[in-house]
């Protein structure tokens, strides 16, 4: 006899329609639209205006410094979601909230704050300019940007694993010897690690959409420092609507190729807690 | 926990070569602090801790020698059953055919075999734990801690591992030391016991002499059952509503308080062969054992145990009327003051005390 479970809050049908509802009007219909108007071209057109060289200097740029962005808030954004959880120190409680600035922080002003700070005259950039360090208007300036805006997603998807990561088991890996290094590398960094991917591909797949902070730092000179969604908007003004499409789908099917594949490496990483 | 303070004071005992050692205590007595300070978790702030005669309080975790066990098992939950086992052998640089002849052999002796390949969250309650001993004795420590071994798993597995960490201790022969906090489980399992409360040791012994001789009021009550009454001695006797109990060197007007075991009460269904009358309130039913609750004609209630078979003699029920006697008994003074050897009373009842009252 098959029990059915009394469910004390019902509704199903009602949520389920709605996010059917819901996925459609927002992701669905949009998507599939933008399929559509690049049907209208030929496969021929849709090629020679996706792999133009500016817009193949553009995808390098922004996949580049999107990846390099992510990288290091994968690492430093595992250092701070360690430092909030394992430590108690004044203004912590400051520091935490914090961490969720980049959330907030309107893009454009991320963006005119980063450029004011790196360019030659600004408080960093001072000092880091002479030394040959270029952060405005560089392709530094987009990594950046692209960081500051990412850091947020690390921090917060490892903070909740950390604080329910058991501190027995780094007691149990040195009552059997293991020194701090070892313990860290065979015990706690491969329990973090799906985490710390989710929240590498989160700050990626978030850097690779941004545009307002990265075009008031990054200079925009096409074939070097000009991010793909900026080439989409560059082409809108110029009215080319099927030149924009042709690079709206490529930066699509990317980024659903690269969110695919970090899923699955996600999915390697926590194999031990799967049957 | 950050800058927690552990209370631990005087504490001092020593664990001989193979022996199975019981910390017993109320939650927060400070045994696991002491469990902890030997494995090198926790560093005294005085005091010294020697293991096999050398004093290793300056040694740190991993240098001490000691296998560990985790009340929540604290596996690589990472790792296979056989990396989890290997793993203090590999940091100790065994060869790899050894590792594996050494795994194999704990996993035999543990009933772990074929399980080699799983991960932890595939495993039982109870395979967990064995894993987790497994695990700590592989590189062959000088002494084997647990901390509430038993403290995670439901009760028919706990009385089984029970079972085995006594034949596995004699198998082995490997000095053990394990926390607890129920008298039931420290009693059954182990050679001797360290009774802890709030950071003091009480009493160290044998389980049949914590229980047949404690040393003072704490010990009488958490090792077991007891009533506990408060008396005042008049004209040489202690007086408890109509108990009444000899105590001929003490002053008039002194407190007292008497304390006796369950099994002290005698019971008797002829209602003239002991000098207190009583009720039988509620049965309680423990298994083969029967709690019961008396209530003397002045409302005081008595906890006393018997067997089934008795009961059924007796034809007790509740609401029936008994005869009861107090065989023995200690007279307590503070909680923590040493006690005096128990009093026996073969009891005449006294002439005041009878049916015509």
């Amino acid at each position: 006899m098959a029990a059915k479970r009394f469910n004390p809050l019902p509704g199903f049908n009602l949520t389920m329609g709605y996010t059917i509802f819901y996925l459609s009007v927002i992701v669905l219909i949009p998507i599939g639209g933008l399929f559509l108007r690049v049907f209208d071209m030929t496969w021929a057109d849709f090629w020679r205006l996706a792999t133009t060289e500016r817009a193949l200097a553009a995808y390098k740029l922004t996949f580049g410094a999107s990846l390099i962005a992510a990288l290091v808030n994968a690492v430093f954004g595992t250092v701070t979601a360690w430092v909030l959880v394992r430590y108690e120190f004044p203004g912590k409680r400051f520091f935490d909230a914090m961490v969720d600035f980049p959330f907030a922080l309107p893009t454009a002003v991320a963006g005119l704050t980063l450029s004011n700070l790196f360019a030659q005259n600004g408080w960093l950039g001072k000092f880091l300019v002479p030394l040959g360090i270029q952060g405005a208007f560089t392709r530094l300036g987009v990594v950046l940007a692209l960081t500051f805006i990412g850091l947020p997603f690390v921090v917060r998807t490892l903070q909740p694993v950390l604080e329910n990561f058991e501190r027995e088991v780094e007691e149990a890996a040195a009552t059997l010897g293991a020194g701090r290094l070892r313990t860290f590398l065979s015990v706690v960094a491969p329990t973090l690690l799906p985490a710390i991917i989710t929240g590498f591909a989160l700050s990626f797949a978030r850097a690779i959409g941004e545009y307002g902070s990265v075009i008031f730092i990054a200079g925009n000179k096409p074939y070097y420092s000009e991010i793909a969604p900026l080439l989409i908007v560059v082409r809108l003004e110029e009215y080319d609507y099927t030149g924009a499409m042709a690079l709206a789908v490529v930066l699509l099917v990317f980024s659903f190729a690269l969110l695919i594949t970090i899923n699955l490496l996600e999915r390697w990483a926590s194999h031990y807690e799967k049957k | 926990m950050f800058g927690d303070v552990a209370a631990v004071k005087n504490v001092s005992f020593t664990v001989n070569d193979g022996e199975l050692m019981a910390l017993l205590g109320p939650s927060g007595g400070g045994k696991t602090t002491v469990l902890r300070m030997i494995a090198g978790l926790e560093v005294p702030t005085s005091g010294d801790i020697l293991i096999r005669g050398q004093r290793v309080n300056d040694l740190s975790v991993q240098k001490r020698n000691i296998g560990f066990v985790f009340q929540n098992y604290a596996l690589f939950k990472n790792m296979t059953v056989f990396k989890n086992i290997a793993f203090g052998l590999k940091i100790k640089k065994w060869k790899k055919a050894d590792i594996e002849a050494r795994v194999f052999e704990l996993l035999k002796l543990f009933g772990l075999d074929g399980l080699e390949k799983r991960y932890p969250h595939q495993l039982s309650g109870g395979q967990r734990q064995r894993v987790a001993i497994a695990r700590a004795l592989a590189s062959k420590p000088s002494v084997l801690l647990l901390d509430e071994p038993f403290g995670a798993v439901d009760a028919k597995i706990r009385q089984e591992l029970r079972e085995w960490l006594v034949k596995l201790h004699h198998d082995l022969n490997v000095t053990t030391i394990f926390v607890t906090h129920d008298q039931e489980e420290a009693l059954e399992v182990s050679n001797r016991i360290v009774i802890f409360s709030e950071g003091d040791l009480e009493q160290i012994g044998t389980p049949r002499e914590v229980y047949e001789q404690p040393a003072n009021e704490f010990v009488a009550r958490f090792i077991g059952v007891m009533n506990v009454l408060d008396a005042e001695v008049q004209g040489g006797v202690a007086r408890v509503n109509e108990l009444q109990f000899p105590a001929h060197d003490v002053a008039d007007g002194t407190k007292l308080r008497i304390g006796f075991r369950p099994y002290a009460v005698q019971i008797s269904t002829d209602l003239s062969l002991y000098p207190y009358r009583a009720t039988l309130r509620h049965t309680f039913f423990l298994g083969i054992m029967l709690r019961l609750e008396f209530e003397l004609e002045s409302g005081l209630i008595l906890r006393s145990r018997m067997t089934k078979e008795e009961y059924a003699q007796l034809g007790l029920e509740e609401g029936r009327e008994v005869s009861l006697q107090i065989r023995n008994y200690r007279v307590l003074a503070a909680e923590t003051a040493a006690l005096g050897p128990e009093k026996e009373l073969s009891y005449q009842p006294p002439p005041t005390i009878g049916e015509n009252i």
